[in-house]
């Protein structure tokens, strides 16, 4: 099976629906000529020329506008913002326009848009550059949210989500992109609201999504030398959420965790807790825990940086408590 | 000398005189009905600017898209969408054109490529951008109209859009109504310059500024710009002064404005001018009191229409939040 990088997983999942659909195209800063700020879009200009992949100026809430619009009379933007961090500013469009039009119009104006682009914290990029907004966008009905962990996911989910006629919210992790994995041959599409269990476990389950899951698998490793067995349920898909999937492995190993690297307050995290204490609360062992990031704007110095995010050790220290 | 003008010359008027009256009697009636608590939310009125909706509108082939406002029932009617459902929409009925779903400020109509009343002031004119450029995309030579009002023109969105649409060279066409009252607040407290159309020289683009009480002289300048977008030469940036003889909604008594002040735009009533030139050109008082009463009865239709139509049933609270995948 051959193994690409999450960009280059992207990449592909872009340039095969867009060599299917003409009424696709990519639009945002950088992704013509400079071939994305990430190189998620390289080689695509060449491909698809200037018509097709479109550079814009800084002007987020603007372009974002042109997509929901041309979105209005069939088209099927992808808009890249080159960090979620940047998309606040278009924020009125995605939840004013694009969640709300087909409801408003009573299903004249599906909006079949994917918003994508890097998100997440990292990188000593600091409180302007450093954020995760899963759960902001996960409040709005009329959108979709995905958040793929692995290129696989990141290929197959990002391909639904073009096809799809709902406007999708689409974050990658910046710190992801170069990172490998295998991505069968072939196309495929991965449904949305399908969780994946990412590694087995009896006594405690784990539920985390995007680059969370780096520090969640090698702690679920570490556990397991000391004989605590950790399920992994990556959720993929945020909006719609797989409620099956994680009500099943919670009633299995009967303790849940939840670990995301945005903020703990309103986070998505507490919707999930709240998920699992009402429909399984019969088999809770212990309450349910959540590891996030700290309460407070990213700081820039590294060891704040480290302190503030979701890490193996805080995982490890809560499971073990968890499990006491 | 030109030849005094005759009924032949002014059939054109008469039917832009005759959508304008629609527009003034559905409003009356829409006014009416929400006094009786028979509609909700605001309802903003376009009484007042009916002959920039109308005139502009008037320039527009059917193919061409036209983006409004949350004042949007004059735009919609002169657009031609069914008096009766968009009064049921006003009356949250299952009838409306949105059934039920979007109310005054959201009128929708797919089939007339009526893209929409939108709420958040100044937000669709990118929406307006997008459509445009989707025309570009496909070369289909359609050009989109879109609507604003002068307190538009200070959000990042009008100048986003702006700029997109100039160096895209867009088919589009923007169109500031300037009733010189953003809500509660007058142009001159607002404005850094109080010509918004001035503000195309910054974008490069094409302006025009214009009264907007004679409608066919709306019409001749939207359809100079709208020709310009159509042959590729990009978008203009209109300004076309108007003045709403009620407040910003139904629920504003409008006291931050003195009644001289509207009594001299009352002067200038756009169906008052109308109709003096149509009855100097050959028509008949008769003839026209014969079409308001025809318009009267296709508003009191709506009326019926909306009251006897049923609300949307509950079953339909979630249908739409989703478009379905095929």
């Amino acid at each position: 099976m051959p193994i690409l990088t999450y960009r280059e997983a992207l990449n592909r999942a872009m340039t095969e629906e867009m060599e299917k659909d003409p009424n696709i195209f990519l639009m945002g800063e950088e992704v013509g000529h400079y071939e994305g700020a990430y190189k998620v879009s390289q080689g695509m200009l060449a491909k698809f020329g200037e018509r097709r992949v479109i550079d814009t100026p800084i002007s987020e809430n603007g372009f974002a506008g042109v997509g929901i619009g041309a979105a209005m009379v069939g088209l099927r933007p992808i808009i890249e913002f080159m960090t979620w961090n940047f998309s606040l500013v278009a924020i009125d469009q995605i939840i004013n326009s694009a969640a709300k039009m087909n409801y408003m119009s009573a299903g004249q104006f599906p909006i079949p848009i994917v918003f994508r682009g890097a998100g997440g914290a990292g990188g000593r990029l600091a409180a302007q550059h450093s954020q995760s907004f899963e759960s902001w966008y996960a409040h709005i009905p009329g959108l979709k949210v995905i958040a793929p962990y692995t290129p696989a996911d990141a290929y197959g989910l990002l391909k639904t989500s073009i096809l799809d006629n709902n406007p999708t919210i689409f974050i990658e992790s910046e710190v992801l992109y170069g990172t490998k994995g295998e991505v069968p041959t072939g196309e495929f599409y991965i449904p949305m609201g399908k969780a994946d269990v990412k590694r087995e476990g009896t006594q405690l389950t784990i539920i985390s999504w995007s680059r969370a899951l780096m520090y969640v698998l090698p702690a679920a490793e570490k556990l397991a030398k000391e004989g605590i067995s950790v399920e992994v349920v990556d959720i993929r898909s945020i909006r719609p959420l797989d409620e099956e999937a994680i009500l099943a492995s919670v009633r299995k190993t009967n303790r849940a965790l939840i670990v995301e690297e945005g903020w703990n307050v309103a986070g998505f995290g507490a919707q999930l807790a709240y998920l699992v204490q009402k429909e399984a609360f019969d088999y809770l062992d212990a309450p349910v825990e959540r590891v996030t990031q700290e309460d407070v704007p990213m700081p820039y110095a590294a060891n704040l940086e480290k302190a503030s995010l979701p890490s193996e050790e805080k995982i490890i220290q809560k499971v073990r408590e968890m499990i006491k | 000398m030109s030849q005094p003008k005759t009924k032949k010359d002014t059939q054109d008027l008469h039917e832009l005189y005759r959508q304008m009256l629609l527009i003034r009697r559905f409003e009356e009636a829409a006014a009416k009905s929400y006094s009786m608590g028979k509609i909700g939310g605001f309802c903003h009125l376009y009484i007042g600017q009916e002959a920039v909706g109308v005139g502009a509108i008037a320039a527009l082939e059917e193919r061409d898209y036209i983006v409004s406002t949350y004042r949007d029932h004059g735009h919609a009617l002169a657009r031609g969408l069914e008096p009766k459902s968009l009064m049921a929409e006003l009356f949250g009925k299952k009838t409306g054109i949105a059934k039920g779903n979007g109310g005054s400020m959201h009128f929708f109509d797919k089939t007339k490529n009526f893209m929409g009343g939108h709420g958040i002031v100044g937000g669709h004119i990118s929406l307006a951008a997008g459509i445009a450029y989707a025309s570009k995309y496909r070369q289909d030579g359609a050009v989109t109209l879109c609507f604003f009002g002068e307190g538009a023109a200070n959000i990042g969105s009008f100048h986003e859009g702006m700029n997109l649409a100039a160096i895209w060279k867009l088919p589009l066409v923007m169109i500031c109504e300037n009733n010189h009252y953003a809500m509660g607040t007058p142009e001159y407290r607002a404005l850094s310059v109080k010509d918004v159309s001035v503000r195309a020289a910054a974008y490069d683009i094409a302006r025009d500024h214009i009264e907007g009480d004679e409608v066919r002289k709306v019409r001749d300048h939207v359809q100079f710009a709208i020709d310009r977008a159509r042959r590729g030469e990009g978008p203009t940036l209109m300004e076309i002064s108007t003045y709403r003889f009620r407040g910003h909604s139904m629920s504003d008594p409008a006291k931050y404005r003195t009644k001289e002040e509207l009594e001299k735009y009352k002067q200038g009533d756009p169906l008052i001018k109308a109709e003096k030139e149509l009855l100097q050109c050959g028509w008949s008082r008769e003839e026209l009191d014969g079409l308001s009463d025809s318009i009267q009865s296709i508003v009191d239709d709506s009326l019926n229409f909306a009251e006897k139509s049923e609300e949307p049933p509950l079953g339909w609270l979630h249908k739409h939040v989703y478009a379905e995948n095929i």
